[in-house]
């Protein structure tokens, strides 16, 4: 594959014991792109998207991020790299500020007070910089979530349903950063059931079922939503 | 700073927000002594020969308790899965993990240790100072294990169960050297001590050696 391509991944497959989990995953995405990848639950999406974070060893092929082959030199591809998960793991303990000069540490980030005081104003906590993350409600943690994502500015950034449990600001936060993330040329991997929202800013779209991708095509392509109908909401082959 | 310093001080700012793992410690490493000194006259021969025994059941134990919370700490949230997203060698996020529970351990047993000389009717003398780097020593090979063993059982059904059934047997080595070369101090009669002091540095430096090694193997799913 050429070297436009951020994240690309040859045959990829994952097994748990007995259980597929991905069947061979081949997928390309130019830099620049936003895939918005669907599937049911148990599809194969956080699978393939904790592998591209190199948090999951896959079990055969190879995948790469900005061409940096992410089983031979994981560290350095997880500099281009930022993960949000259903969790966002966030220290309880400290406060927004502290645990993202944490995580500026663990990046080897100099003078990032700036950054993150910029970052927390981005997400709508600036005015909360000071209080225990224990005391946040979910939206507030999928925000300062967000804010550890973009702490280092990685290049690709990989999402996996991060409208869970968003309120109707935080949503229209998320959709801002994800915008401003676009036009700034980041490449972007969303996960979501739902097609609107995956669809929102996406420009390509891709549908994955039992651990394969099934349908890919450009995001205003109107064959998407009777894929979706199909794999989806009907469960085509089940 | 280096990722090996910043796990340390975040785990240090959390404790002193949460006070919980020092303090668990603190009380079990207390609570087994004021037993045994209980149980036995202080003058007694029984007793002289328990000691040692008695000092090293409430480091290990309580080092289990601060070994507990630190995996509860890196599990809520999942946040064990971030600091593996960091790009840093994850044999490094391990000593993280190792400096920080040795200080945690560390702290408990600078309080619980005077309290054994004094239970005991020791002197803060030069035995007390032979004690101190005995256990270091020890504390520091059961600080490497189990830093490992609690990643692991971090990945089991029985999180609190799983950790004491992995730790006791492999640090039963570590807590029979350091009982002995406690034993050795007490008595006043310490030729022979080098070879259990070789065997826990020896240990130590196993321990620590393959859990770096294989944390990365052990870390991902």
């Amino acid at each position: 594959m050429p070297d436009t391509f951020a994240l690309e991944s040859e045959d990829i497959r994952k097994t748990f014991g007995h259980f597929t989990a991905l069947a061979g995953v081949t997928l390309g995405v130019k830099r620049g792109e936003f895939l918005a990848l669907f599937g049911r639950n148990g599809a194969g999406k956080t699978t393939f998207l904790k592998i591209a974070a190199t948090l999951v060893r896959q079990s055969q092929g190879k995948l790469r991020v900005e061409g940096i082959d992410t089983r031979e030199e994981p560290e350095r591809a997880r500099r281009h790299i930022g993960f949000l998960s259903h969790n966002t793991y966030l220290y309880r303990d400290l406060n927004p500020v502290e645990n993202l000069r944490f995580f500026s540490r663990l990046y080897g980030m100099p003078d990032s007070e700036e950054r993150i005081l910029a970052l927390l104003d981005r997400v709508g906590l600036r005015r909360r910089a000071s209080d225990p993350v224990r005391a946040f409600s979910r939206g507030l943690h999928q925000r300062l979530g967000i804010a550890r994502v973009m702490l280092h500015d990685p290049s690709v950034i990989l999402l996996d349903e991060p409208y869970t449990g968003l309120d109707a600001n935080a949503v229209e936060i998320l959709n801002q950063i994800l915008d401003q993330a676009a036009s700034a040329g980041k490449t972007i991997i969303l996960t979501s059931h739902d097609l609107e929202q995956g669809l929102r800013a996406a420009t390509r779209a891709a549908i994955i079922d039992r651990g394969k991708i099934v349908f890919d095509s450009g995001a205003k392509d109107p064959a998407i939503r009777d894929a979706y109908a199909a794999y989806i909401r009907l469960g085509v082959g089940r | 700073m280096s990722p090996v310093i910043a796990i340390v001080f975040k785990d240090i700012v959390i404790e002193m927000r949460s006070k919980e793992s020092v303090s668990s410690m603190l009380m079990f490493g207390v609570l087994v002594l004021t037993i045994f000194s209980f149980a036995f006259e202080p003058s007694s021969i029984e007793r002289s020969l328990i000691a040692p025994g008695t000092l090293w059941v409430a480091f290990s134990f309580a080092a289990i308790l601060g070994l507990n919370r630190s995996l509860a700490m890196e599990i809520d949230n999942d946040c064990l899965q971030g600091l593996l997203l960091a790009p840093v060698d994850r044999g490094n996020l391990y000593i993280g993990k190792v400096a920080s529970n040795f200080t945690f351990m560390m702290i408990a047993e600078v309080i619980v240790l005077p309290i054994f000389v004094i239970f005991n009717n020791l002197k803060f003398n030069l035995q007390f100072l032979e004690i101190a780097g005995i256990a270091v020593l020890g504390t520091f090979a059961i600080a490497a294990i189990g830093s490992i063993l609690s990643t692991i059982s971090a990945n089991t059904r029985m999180k609190e169960v799983m950790l004491p059934v992995l730790q006791i047997p492999l640090t039963v080595p570590v807590v029979i050297s350091s009982v002995e070369a406690t034993s050795m101090v007490l008595s006043g009669d310490t030729k022979g001590i080098s070879s259990w002091l070789y065997l826990l540095a020896g240990f130590s430096i196993v321990y620590l050696t393959v859990s770096y090694l294989v944390f990365e193997f052990v870390v991902e799913e």
